[in-house]
């Protein structure tokens, strides 16, 4: 039976339900960055929930969590996501903005990567979300995975199963609602996880109690590390400032309803 | 000195044509070119590139490529390799592709490669004080930012349906191509492709060109006002109003998820049609959201839809906050299935018409 070192990547990201002011600057932020409630980065949670199924289908595995964002928020962040599976957490102080160059992510990860003690690099299986809910680029993982060689690449998966001969059969989202299947021989392999197949795990208190043990030592040795901008300039961060006037159409018959949406539907 | 800049493109699954969105891409490399004085040059890949080559060849530039079976279909590492050899002959100083699944894959790699700079999901390029300069989306729609870099090479993914496809005429000649060869070594052929896969759906549901989305949130598999749910009843009208209108079926994260949690379901709907900050931003010309709440997460995936009406119960929903033009209070099980009524009768009429006209 294979077993794997996953390690998965994930950056965390402003509540979805927060109202998102940015403010200018050489790298803009968002108003009271620090204080808005966070979330483990929607996707890339699922790539953690993926890769604990698969870490316990595999005895012998060994999943960490790697995750550059400032600490202090990283903190409440896995006081939740801490209850969800079974991790070593791998932490880089850093701002985890959307404006930050993916790029200089992408070194800082790589480099906390390959400083993992007992990695087995041809065991490793590289999870993440396909694109963060920050800067939804896509770009960070596979700089990760070309700074540390990994040829295999797959983006978008939705289902990962492991054949019976080890080889990895895989689902990427393609256009037009489709799945493109690879057969990859194994690992190492970088896998930018979509939704997968798995709902979110039930909080357990215990997990919890057992990786806080490690999370928050590793949280207080967490090294700060400055990002380069490369380059990157910002002209202008404003949200979209279009209001819709809204027409509300109450006390209206459903046929007549449907008789005005079927003429909008039709018109060109 | 003036830029150079390479155009990239893959042939599509039909084996004689780029992607849609390869043509808008063009049409902007072009006008880059033209605004920056630059020298554009176009890069290929594909199992055989010369029919799209012709279909390009009056865009009047020198075209690369690298052809042959391993690049019939999408692998990371062959496909790597194959930019990267074109980006080695070409040393573009800009490279401006198309946001399709399987470049959106391999060109940050390929970038890190050529010691340059990537930027995705771009909605268009222009020159802002003679500098090259980007727009794109950040926080899943929430907030467009105008960048510019310095770093050289510039890798730029262009989204799709942004701008107008370049409409030049195929060339009447066989075009000329420069093939560059690329040998794949062997580990570089550990992945094989095994196949495309149809979503498990009573029909194809996601239609990226449909002149309409069509969203249906959770509010169809709850109990209804007769206090009992009626999933197959929704299944049906929902099914039916796509057949009858032609509509992409999106759904709100809520009703998505509920396949995990053991409840009711529309068994045709899966993540993949999931529209909102965790599901896809889609682009169509109008929109029609069912029983959703038009919550601002959900809505953010509605950014790019230019009409939208709604039909909820609630007068004070999401939707009638400056989210939609038309919100209809109504009950969609009734409305959808008069509309469905109204859309199958005008269908047969026109049929009617056009049997006698003949």
């Amino acid at each position: 039976m294979p077993t794997f070192h996953i390690t998965v990547c994930a950056g965390i990201v402003p509540d979805p339900l927060q109202t998102l002011e940015p403010i200018q600057g050489a790298t803009p932020t968002l108003k009271n960055e620090m204080m808005l409630p966070a979330v483990l980065d929607p996707w890339a949670a699922h790539a953690l929930y993926e890769a604990a199924n698969l870490a316990a289908k595999f005895p012998g595995s060994k999943l960490w969590l790697v995750s550059a964002a400032p600490k202090a928020k990283l903190q409440q962040v896995m006081m939740n996501v801490a209850q969800k599976a079974s991790f070593e957490l791998v932490p880089v102080d850093a701002p985890a903005g959307g404006f930050t160059d993916a790029h200089a992510i992408a070194a800082v990860l790589a480099e906390a990567i390959q400083s993992l003690p007992g990695l087995d690099r041809s065991r490793l299986l590289l999870f993440g979300g396909w694109e963060s809910a920050s800067r939804g680029a896509g770009v960070t993982l596979q700089l990760v995975g070309e700074q540390l060689g990994i040829l295999d690449q797959f983006q978008g998966v939705d289902q990962l199963t492991v054949r019976d001969d080890g080889s990895l059969g895989i689902l990427e989202r393609i256009e037009g609602g489709r799945h493109l299947v690879s057969i990859c021989e194994g690992p190492p392999a970088l896998l930018g996880w979509a939704t997968g197949n798995l709902p979110e795990p039930k909080n357990n208190p215990q997990i919890g109690m057992a990786n806080m043990r490690t999370i928050m030592p590793a949280l207080q040795k967490a090294k700060p590390a400055v990002l380069a901008q490369n380059g990157i300039r910002y002209l202008s961060v404003a949200p979209p400032k279009q209001q819709r006037q809204t027409r509300i159409v109450k006390g209206r018959s459903p046929e007549e309803i449907a008789a005005e949406l079927a003429e909008w539907i039709l018109q060109d | 000195m003036p830029e150079k800049i390479l155009f990239l493109a893959h042939v599509d699954e039909s084996g004689i044509a780029l992607p849609k969105v390869a043509y808008e891409t063009l049409d902007a490399a072009i006008q880059v070119a033209t605004q920056f004085g630059g020298v554009l040059t176009i890069g290929l890949i594909g199992e055989d590139v010369q029919a799209v080559a012709n279909s390009i060849a009056a865009a009047g530039t020198r075209i690369l490529a690298v052809s042959g079976p391993d690049f019939a279909y999408p692998r990371h590492a062959s496909d790597a390799a194959a930019i990267e050899a074109i980006c080695k002959v070409a040393a573009p100083e800009i490279v401006i592709a198309p946001a399709t699944s399987r470049f959106l894959r391999i060109m940050p790699g390929v970038a890190f490669r050529r010691k340059a700079k990537a930027d995705t999901h771009l909605t268009s390029l222009e020159m802002i004080d003679g500098k090259l300069t980007a727009r794109r989306w950040f926080y899943r729609q929430r907030i467009e930012g105008v960048i510019q870099r310095d770093a050289r090479p510039w890798f730029l993914l262009m989204d799709a349906g942004c701008g107008q496809a370049w409409a030049g005429t195929p060339a009447v000649a066989r075009a000329t191509i420069e093939s560059i060869p690329v040998a794949i070594p062997a580990q570089a052929k550990r992945t094989t492709f095994a196949g495309i896969r149809q979503p498990k759906s009573e029909a194809q549901t996601i239609r990226p060109d449909a002149k309409l989305l069509f969203v249906a949130g959770a509010g169809w598999t709850k109990k209804q006002s007769d206090g009992n749910t009626h999933v197959p009843e929704a299944e049906a009208s929902i099914l039916e109003f796509l057949r009858t209108s032609g509509a992409s079926l999106g759904g709100s994260k809520s009703l998505v998820d509920q396949s995990g949690e053991n409840q009711a379901v529309l068994r045709f709907m899966t993540h993949l049609n999931q529209v909102g900050q965790t599901g896809s931003t889609p682009r169509h010309p109008k929109g029609l959201s069912t029983c959703c709440h038009g919550e601002e997460p959900h809505v953010v995936g509605w950014r790019f839809i230019n009409e939208r009406r709604a039909i909820n119960l609630d007068p004070n929903c999401g939707w009638a906050r400056g989210k939609a033009d038309v919100l209809y209070v109504a009950d969609a099980f009734q409305v959808i299935a008069k509309l469905n009524a109204s859309l199958a009768e005008r269908a047969a009429a026109r049929t009617e018409e056009c049997t006698t006209i003949r």
